[in-house]
């Protein structure tokens, strides 16, 4: 009886795994014949509306959706034509013209008009409308003032039609970066009729981003969208160069758990990871034909000091902390070399931009920089708390340094764990003495990491002011003729904030996929900033044995 | 039998507005808001955020006017996920946790109940021991632990069956449903060896074996429906539990359920989303208990006689 029981199940298992590999042929091995792109997106998308959304995983899904004015070439970052197939700057650089692709339709087949951009930008800078982006178009005439509610009549910032296809707009003052700009998500231009017909311009909670709504105007448009499940977008037929795309379609998946991420990969699930966890990069890194792709990255780790606050009110402490971190020792142990260490708070290699080296890991100088300070082998040392948010990362990093310090300098660093709202709070009440952060590039240039120090900036959080550095950043760079004098000028003003160390930069972040080796078209970049339009997908590709 | 259920539906209704109360002015109190941000929010967008929000008025209003929307069944806008609401987010996630409860609650039942019957059976020889140490395994191996064990196996190694998804494959509901049935078949397991142990030493059973009755009938027609009342208690709470605690493993397998969103609604402070499934989860709670109560007088004559309806 019993043993009868033990073969019927027996029998269960072996029927029910024959099904289970019946039908297992991989994502990847079909969508490399269907032309479909299975993608980890990090995270389910907060929304689809440029205007709304602020995160990593929106952007991809949006910029697969829309396209703005300009786009990036993925190989070399630099501008080229989007909607608009040129534009011009003027000599003082104060006046740019867009011209519009005359083939540029939205996905219903509407054409799109400079008038489109017009109504747009309005919605994007509206202060109804809540854009955390809206300072992307803060270069714009008047932008800022219509932003902050100071002007009413959006007719005075300076954007025109001048006709259905020819868009000019005012600057504040010569910006090298913003046809740049162009390609950033809060600078799109949405359809106007479909959501007028779900509601006022800038109600944050209409439907209109939906499937069965929203209207696009970029290389795919969304056919399926289930909530943590998948986004779906096809290829787009309305696309003005749609002979460039050469994916039929993409499966956007949030994958949340990195773990469970770095899985479906290895079974053939994804093409592309947003992430490698940390403890499985040395085995990616050992493979043959690694599918493991590690590039520098446009962020910045970094250490915000509070200069209002004792002891590190002291410039000679601040130094002192920053020339007693071993940064190699650190990214070569802790963070499994997949960092570079750093020295300044630009990324090296910002569109040719090289950050100052003034200073190196040098204990001796630390040691007599604190003594100068009034604590000698840290005698007197009032302590310090360095508050972070929680993180098995942040943790090892700042236990790293935590040793570091009190062997270099005898100094005793407690640490103070933070639940990221909570963090978040203390870093914009300024209530720490010492906090970690850490600054992603929304544009590459160097000004978007410089400019973050301007006196009472918004994102500044340590109490740095400086006059001198102000001007530098605010007068001078932007009426520098060439782009190397602006460097220079940017170089200098860098120097200057390291001299005065309000902040201890800690390393360089990269980017981490796995991407298969089926896909082409998604070089590294320091954006990891990647164009759908660019991928293309492996129809023959089998696995070298 | 009516008059318990209606008393008892009465008793939910101010535990309910406990509930509510304490998660409203709960959320409210923790520090950081939904629209702390890493990069600063400018004053001006600030405003109208908490304005769209109605997070301008005094919090008292708030909470009144969130009562008001609540009577007629409207749980609010989420802050995370602009342009849903949150009756939307809980209409997508709850089937699938649902239906993954309901799953794993059978795994549990099947594996647990089998093995607290077996070691019931012989107690104190190797058929107790073996069921019973496997289930003291299964109540100490967390879920986060034994999801990826079972994926690396069955899922890697093995290749029989998918590591993530749900309802795109088949056979992907699996090895989620194991795994979070997997703790509460332990629990199933203690529990029905103590419920049949002591119906096996009833003078009925004495009376049935001593009519000649073959042992199995012994066991399935008589023990068993006395045996299992605690588990049958159990389930109520074990099925509500199954469904607010099946985040570790809606996360491990990427399963679009309402345990993620739960869990990411608090570290959002999506304050409506938090409220929301809180009340929606509270009341299924409260509901779950009350259908085990009415099934465990079913099942048992002498509180049935309680409530006085003989």
């Amino acid at each position: 009886m019993r043993w009868r029981a033990l073969k019927f199940l027996w029998l269960l298992v072996t029927s029910f795994s024959l099904l289970a590999c019946g039908s297992s042929e991989s994502n990847v091995a079909q969508g490399n014949r269907a032309g479909i792109l299975h993608f980890g997106n990090g995270t389910e998308p907060q929304g689809l509306d440029p205007h709304v959304v602020t995160g990593i995983p929106e952007s991809h899904i949006v910029r697969a959706l829309f396209e703005g004015l300009t786009v990036k070439n993925p190989y070399t970052l630099e501008s080229e034509p989007g909607v608009a197939q040129s534009w011009e700057v003027s000599a003082d650089g104060l006046i740019v013209t867009f011209h519009l692709n005359p083939e540029a339709r939205w996905s219903n087949g509407d054409l799109m008009t400079a008038q489109d951009y017009v109504w747009s930008w309005q919605r994007a800078l509206s202060p109804a409308m809540g854009n955390q982006y809206a300072y992307m178009l803060y270069p714009v005439e008047n932008a800022e003032a219509f932003a902050t509610g100071k002007l009413q009549d959006f007719a005075e910032v300076g954007v025109k039609a001048l006709d259905a296809h020819t868009l000019q707009v005012r600057l504040n003052a010569p910006t090298p970066y913003f046809i740049q700009l162009m390609d950033h998500d809060s600078t799109f231009a949405v359809h106007r009729p479909t959501i007028e017909k779900y509601g006022v311009a800038t109600a944050r909670f209409t439907p209109w981003t939906r499937v069965e709504n929203i209207v696009g105007n970029g290389a795919f448009r969304l056919v399926d969208w289930q909530l943590n499940r998948r986004i779906v977008v096809e290829k787009s037929d309305t696309y003005w160069d749609q002979g460039r795309v050469q994916l039929n379609g993409i499966v956007f998946y949030p994958t949340e758990n990195i773990s469970s991420e770095e899985r479906m990969f290895r079974v053939g699930q994804l093409h592309y990871t947003q992430t490698v966890p940390l403890d499985k990069i040395p085995v990616y890194r050992a493979m043959q034909h690694s599918p493991y792709v590690n590039a520098p990255y446009l962020g910045t780790y970094y250490y915000l000091l509070n200069t209002n606050k004792p002891p590190l009110d002291d410039v000679r402490v601040r130094q002192a902390l920053s020339l007693a971190v071993d940064r190699v020792l650190l990214n070569n142990t802790v963070l499994h070399g997949t960092n570079l260490p750093a020295y300044g708070i630009t990324p090296p290699g910002t569109l040719g931009y090289q950050p100052p080296k003034i200073f190196d890991h040098d204990v001796a100088r630390a040691r007599q920089l604190l003594a100068e300070a009034g604590y000698p082998d840290g005698n007197g040392w009032p302590g310090l708390a360095l508050t972070y948010n929680t993180s098995e990362s942040h943790l090892k990093v700042a236990v790293a340094l935590q040793q570091m310090w009190k062997d270099a300098l005898n100094i005793e660093v407690t640490l103070v764990n933070q639940e990221w709202k909570v963090y978040l709070d203390s870093i914009d009440q300024m209530a720490f003495q010492m906090a970690r952060r850490g600054w992603i590039g929304d544009y590459v240039d160097p000004n978007n990491f410089l400019d973050l120090f301007l006196c009472g900036g918004g994102n500044n959080n340590t109490g740095f002011c400086d006059p001198q550095f102000d001007d530098m950043i605010q007068r001078q760079a932007p009426r520098a003729r060439s782009r190397e004098e602006r460097y220079t000028i940017l170089h200098a003003a860098e120097t200057l904030l390291m001299e005065q160390m309000p902040i201890i930069p800690i390393y360089t972040y990269t980017s981490n996929h796995l991407i298969h080796p089926s896909v082409h078209g998604m070089p590294s970049n320091l954006m990891d900033s990647l164009n759908f339009k660019y991928v293309s997908l492996d129809k023959d590709w089998k696995a070298a044995d | 039998m009516w008059r318990f259920i209606g008393y008892r539906m009465l008793q939910a209704i101010p535990v309910l507005l406990v509930v509510i109360t304490a998660t409203f002015f709960l959320v409210r109190l923790a520090p950081g808001g939904p629209f702390s941000s890493e990069k600063a929010v400018i004053p001006e967008v600030r405003a109208a955020l908490e304005a769209q929000y109605r997070l301008n008025l005094p919090v008292f209003e708030q909470y009144t006017a969130y009562l008001g929307d609540l009577s007629r069944g409207d749980l609010g806008p989420s802050f995370k996920y602009p342009g849903r609401s949150v009756n939307e987010l809980i209409a997508a996630g709850f089937p699938v946790t649902a239906e993954l409860g309901l799953y794993a609650l059978l795994v549990a039942l099947c594996i647990g109940g089998t093995a607290g019957i077996i070691a019931s059976l012989r107690p104190n020889t190797a058929q107790d021991y073996v069921p019973m140490s496997a289930a003291m395994i299964g109540i100490c191996m967390p879920s986060f632990l034994l999801g990826p064990i079972l994926i690396l196996v069955f899922g890697i190694y093995l290749d029989w069956l998918p590591v993530s998804g749900w309802g795109d494959s088949p056979g992907d509901k699996v090895l989620p449903a194991i795994t979070l049935g997997s703790a509460y078949a332990a629990y199933i397991a203690r529990l029905g060896r103590a419920g049949m142990l002591e119906v096996m030493s009833q003078d009925y059973i004495r009376t049935a074996r001593a009519k000649g009755l073959p042992e199995w009938q012994v066991v399935v027609r008589h023990a068993l429906r006395g045996g299992m009342i605690p588990v049958v208690a159990f389930l109520g709470p074990a099925f509500a539990g199954l469904l607010s605690g099946s985040f570790v493993v809606e996360t491990i397998f990427q399963i679009p359920g309402l345990g993620r969103f739960y869990v990411q609604a608090a570290f959002n402070r999506d304050y409506t989303m938090i409220l929301g499934s809180t009340v929606f989860l509270a009341t299924l709670i409260v509901l779950f208990n009350l259908l085990s109560d009415i099934l465990a007088a079913w099942m048992n004559p002498r509180l049935r006689s309680q409530f006085g309806d003989r």
